[in-house]
């Protein structure tokens, strides 16, 4: 094969004519982020992650061979915004909750959602009621985390060539469905390579993913150092007045107060030079000063939630979402894919341990509503920064306030985010 | 059994049985040796095909927004009062199934429906009354059903009609015994035929791709499927001459050397099926058609007619052609021409109906003909179907160059204050632009234009289209499917009344990031319409939303949020 040049974003590059850009740029040192492009799949081009432009026109890298003299876009700041955007919406179509998914740290699509720098999306989440069909033999497949992507309906097929997965219906109701009779067929090599090529947690095999967790971490980088330095903090330590911190929890489980107390020690320095006002960890009941900043754990799953939010607002200058519930209203949130009607029967009057020929929901004029759906906190009022993490861990928190207070840029690297 | 038969076969179960059964889907299956859940994956994709049992009459009632200003609703109402059944589902009455569909080309009549295919126009709830009794004790749908046919309201004076003049069968073809196919390539190029189908893309060049592939087979392709919402045109051609089609498709063939053609008629011009079918015939029995045409030893060219099931996204080339195939009609990755590769990886050409019956004209008239007529880059005429807010609806033949304001007085239009240009997927103008051409040099065109007055709700049209593109998408690729059923959550949020300037902006950048990365034409253009109206509307869109400037606040809809709450409480506690 000829060996041919062509250019990214104004750099020389060569390559083999005709190789598959993905692989090409891969070559030259150049990442350009994937998910449906499938080592030998012929190129499906049906994510649209890998949106790159061609001598100005946009098209999917994993669908264009290089060719002499091509001028290759891909990391123009509208593309990753692009870029950035199509994985959000994958976000928000689905329903992707990590901290309770078998594959994360492990899933593709969580990987490039730190390596975007999702923090947040900024589409509503469009909350969908999918199924999880366990009627397959050997596999379970969750319609909340599919993305589409056409791996498993190109790549998984039974010994005598017959497709196991493939799209039905269309348009928003689009979705990859199972042949059952084939699926039962499968080896149990070929089920578990269903499992490995799905790039999220959505084809999963029996018993095989619940026992232990799945895989290893792959996509997890930690930071190697564990605390931030409070020395540091020292430094802004002046005659001035103490900067004053309130936090809360609505609908959340306290866990990202826990993970605020994980600073261990480093409380007695951070006290040094921030006071708290309103917040669970003084018993401070009610704002007594205005504040810097205010940290909300939690979204909004009653009118007392938005009450105490909208109470926040106005009396911090500064509003920080921290952890996913805050962020886009996380586990609590599994319940608005569901009618608030069949959850709250559900829950007192259909339940368990519920009374025979019980009727009684609670209410009283004293009893916050439960609303219609749990909202996000940027729903309901004006939030400035985003802490991802289920919980976000003590010295990202921390870090976080500490940059915003004293006015130090800071931006999340990839070692710092998380979803779960 | 070819996989190719597919959706004839499909067809075949759905019109004997009124759907198609798990025993159908299992033999076609092991007939093309794939597994059934590849057959179901076809059936599912188009909306034509059921897999539970229907009624003997199937009802699909068109919901454009054509259809929902001249009463849909009402219609609608009527037909679930006098058949006892609701629309989109299946219930055990025997008789009767309610459906809605998009657009079925019958803008210039509505509201208008399909009963198991037959046309049925100007409806209202005394007429859908009279139509169901009258099923109910048997009369024949074919004494029931209306004239389909739309009224050509407009030709050029002066001789200038180039589709509508008098027809005598085999005038163009008998011009190519005395031309080589470079010469006829030479006249497309001079009259700058470029496809009306709406991408206009050169004709010429498109044939002359294939004439130079060396591709052992190829195929002329006519695209019949016309559904684009408000879009009549080629109805109205394969419905008043659809011999001129034919011919074109036959100069195609002589031009390229392809020796098989394909009409993809979509199913929901059925009625016209016939009629194509004696088209055909006729061609066969001069010798237009089938083998030694005029003579020629080597000039062989076959037509068939393949009926679509329902998918407006099959009327973009390369998904027309999976369709073909016998697959769902998803558009191909933008990898290489239907020339290069097309039906069965063979070199193809899709044109529309319009085109090929433009390129018969230009080989009977000759390019002086057309040179005299159009503007510079575009020559000859056009047709457009005008509907809605108009007094004459119907077929304009007009010259290319024609300005939107005299198209507004022959149509004669009331008040027209918003226009929808090339249907949903085309531009939307406003007063300020009646000025403008219709031409490549100004406002193109793809064959239609919907008329508003100003007492149209311009929401309930965007949200028409969104919903229209939610369902339309072929699902394939993210930015279109999800990026716009994102839109669509934002028209529910200005229909709340909760939105500031901010969302405004937000659509503007969400649909530019849809159209950017999407995989077809679809995806393309699908947001264009609601973002340029924002920017060309903008009192109107000012009034139903709150203007803020950098740092404004959010509005939340705390009544909406705990409505549900308190009717469950209301309803169910003492």
């Amino acid at each position: 094969m000829k060996n041919i040049s062509f250019k990214i974003d104004g750099r020389n590059c060569t390559a083999e004519q005709g190789q598959n850009l993905i692989e090409a740029a891969k070559q030259n040192g150049i990442f350009i982020p994937t998910l449906c492009h499938f080592k030998h799949l012929n190129p499906l081009g049906s994510c649209r992650v890998c949106t790159v432009k061609n001598n100005g026109r946009t098209i999917a890298g994993c669908t264009l061979n290089v060719d002499e003299g091509m001028d290759i876009e891909v990391n123009t700041p509208e593309l990753l915004d692009a870029r950035k955007a199509i994985l959000e919406m994958m976000f928000v179509e689905g329903n992707h909750f990590c901290p309770s998914c078998e594959k994360s740290g492990d899933c593709q699509m969580q990987n490039l959602g730190y390596e975007t720098g999702i923090r947040y999306t900024r589409f509503p989440h469009l909350f969908v009621d999918r199924i999880v069909d366990a009627r397959p033999e050997r596999i379970v497949v969750n319609q909340n985390r599919c993305i589409k992507c056409k791996r498993c309906i190109e790549e998984v097929r039974t010994t005598d060539g017959n497709r196991v997965f493939n799209f039905t219906n269309r348009g928003n109701k689009t979705l990859v469905s199972i042949d059952y009779e084939q699926e039962a067929k499968l080896s149990d090599t070929q089920a578990e390579h269903a499992m490995h090529i799905c790039p999220t947690g959505s084809i999963l095999v029996k018993g095989k993913s619940f026992g232990k967790p799945f895989g290893n971490r792959e996509f997890d980088y930690s930071n190697k150092e564990k605390n931030i330095s409070f020395n540091e903090i020292k430094k802004h330590k002046t005659t001035h007045k103490k900067k004053r911190i309130a936090t809360t929890s609505l609908a959340g489980c306290f866990g990202c107060h826990m993970s605020m107390l994980d600073v261990d020690l480093g409380i007695l320095d951070l006290i040094e030079v921030v006071e708290f006002n309103k917040s669970p960890i003084t018993d401070i009941k009610n704002f007594t000063e205005h504040c810097d900043i205010g940290l909300i754990e939690g979204g909004c799953c009653n009118t007392h939630n938005i009450e105490v939010l909208r109470e926040f607002r106005k009396n911090c200058d500064i509003l920080v979402s921290v952890g996913e519930c805050a962020i886009w209203g996380g586990l609590p949130a599994i319940r608005n894919t569901v009618p608030l009607e069949e959850c709250l029967k559900e829950a007192y009057l259909n339940s368990m341990t519920s009374e025979e020929n019980e009727i009684i929901i609670p209410n009283h004029e004293d009893i916050p509503k439960i609303l219609n759906k749990v909202y996000s906190n940027h729903e309901v009022v004006k939030i400035d920064y985003h802490i991802p993490g289920c919980p976000p861990n003590a010295n990202h928190i921390w870090n976080v306030v500490k940059h915003i207070l004293f006015e130090e840029e800071y931006s999340i690297a990839y070692p710092e985010f998380k979803y779960d | 059994m070819k996989r190719s038969r597919l959706l004839t076969r499909l067809w075949e179960f759905q019109n004997k049985f009124g759907f198609i059964s798990d025993n159908a889907i299992s033999e076609i299956a092991q007939k093309l040796r794939v597994s059934k859940i590849e057959i179901e994956g076809v059936i599912s994709f188009y909306h034509f095909f059921h897999r539970q049992p229907t009624g003997k009459y199937i009802i699909y009632l068109n919901n454009s927004i054509i259809s929902e200003h001249k009463g849909f609703e009402l219609v609608k109402t009527a037909f679930e009062k006098e058949t006892g059944c609701t629309f989109g589902k299946y219930c055990d009455n025997t008789l009767f199934s309610l459906f809605e569909t998009s657009c079925i080309g019958l803008s210039d009549q509505e509201p208008a429906a399909l009963i198991n295919f037959h046309p049925f126009t100007n409806l209202n709830p005394e007429k859908v009354k009279s139509i169901v009794q009258k099923l109910k004790i048997g009369v024949s749908l074919e004494t029931l059903q209306n004239n389909p046919t739309s009224k050509i309201q407009y030709i050029p004076p002066g001789n200038k009609t180039i589709f509508f003049r008098d027809y005598f069968l085999g005038n163009s073809i008998k011009k190519i015994l005395k031309h080589s196919p470079e010469e006829l390539l030479g006249t497309l190029f001079k009259t700058n035929l470029e496809g009306h189908g709406g991408a206009f893309f050169s004709t010429g060049l498109k044939w002359k791709y294939c004439k130079e592939s060396n591709s052992t087979k190829k195929y002329i392709i006519c695209n019949a499927d016309e559904g684009e919402p408000g879009t009549f045109k080629d109805k109205s051609l394969l419905n008043n001459v659809p011999e001129l089609v034919i011919e074109g498709m036959i100069i195609a063939s002589y031009i390229t050397g392809a020796s098989k053609g394909i009409i993809y008629l979509r199913a929901e011009y059925t009625y016209l099926f016939k009629k194509i079918k004696n088209a055909i015939q006729k061609f066969k029995n001069k010798g237009y058609l089938g083998n030694e045409i005029l003579g020629m030893k080597d000039f062989k060219f076959n037509i068939k007619i393949q009926l679509g099931a329902g998918a407006y996204v099959c009327g973009a080339e390369t998904a027309l052609i999976e369709s073909l195939e016998g697959k769902r009609g998803e558009p191909r990755i933008r990898k290489y021409f239907p020339t290069e590769y097309g039906y069965f990886g063979n070199s193809t050409v899709v044109n529309n109906v319009e085109t090929f019956a433009k390129a018969a004209r230009i080989i009977e008239l000759g390019t002086d003909f057309f040179s005299n007529i159009g503007t510079q880059k575009s020559k000859g005429t056009k047709l457009i179907s005008i509907s809605g807010d108009v007094a004459k609806p119907g077929i304009y033949e007009i010259e290319w160059g024609t300005t939107i304001k005299e198209l507004l007085h022959l149509s004669q239009a009331t008040a027209p204050y918003y226009l929808q240009i090339s249907g949903p997927s085309g531009e939307c103008i406003n007063e300020m632009e009646f000025d403008r051409k219709i031409c490549k040099e100004d406002l193109i065109c793809g064959g239609s234009i919907m008329v508003f007055n100003r007492y149209r709700s311009i929401l309930q049209i965007i949200e028409n289209f969104m919903k229209f593109f939610n369902e339309e998408s072929c699902g394939s690729c993210t930015p279109c499917r999800a990026g716009n059923q994102i839109l669509y959550e934002k028209i529910k949020k200005i229909k709340k009344g909760i939105c500031t300037s901010k969302d405004l902006e937000e659509i503007k950048e969400w649909g530019k990031i849809v159209s950017l990365t999407s995989r077809c034409g679809l995806g393309q253009t699908s947001t264009k319409t609601f973002s340029m109206a924002i920017d060309k509307f903008k009192d109107y869109f000012n009034l139903k939303v709150k203007t803020c400037t950098d740092n404004c606040s959010i509005e939340f809809d705390m009544e909406e949020a705990v409505y549900d709450y308190d009717s469950i409480i209301k309803t169910t506690q003492f």
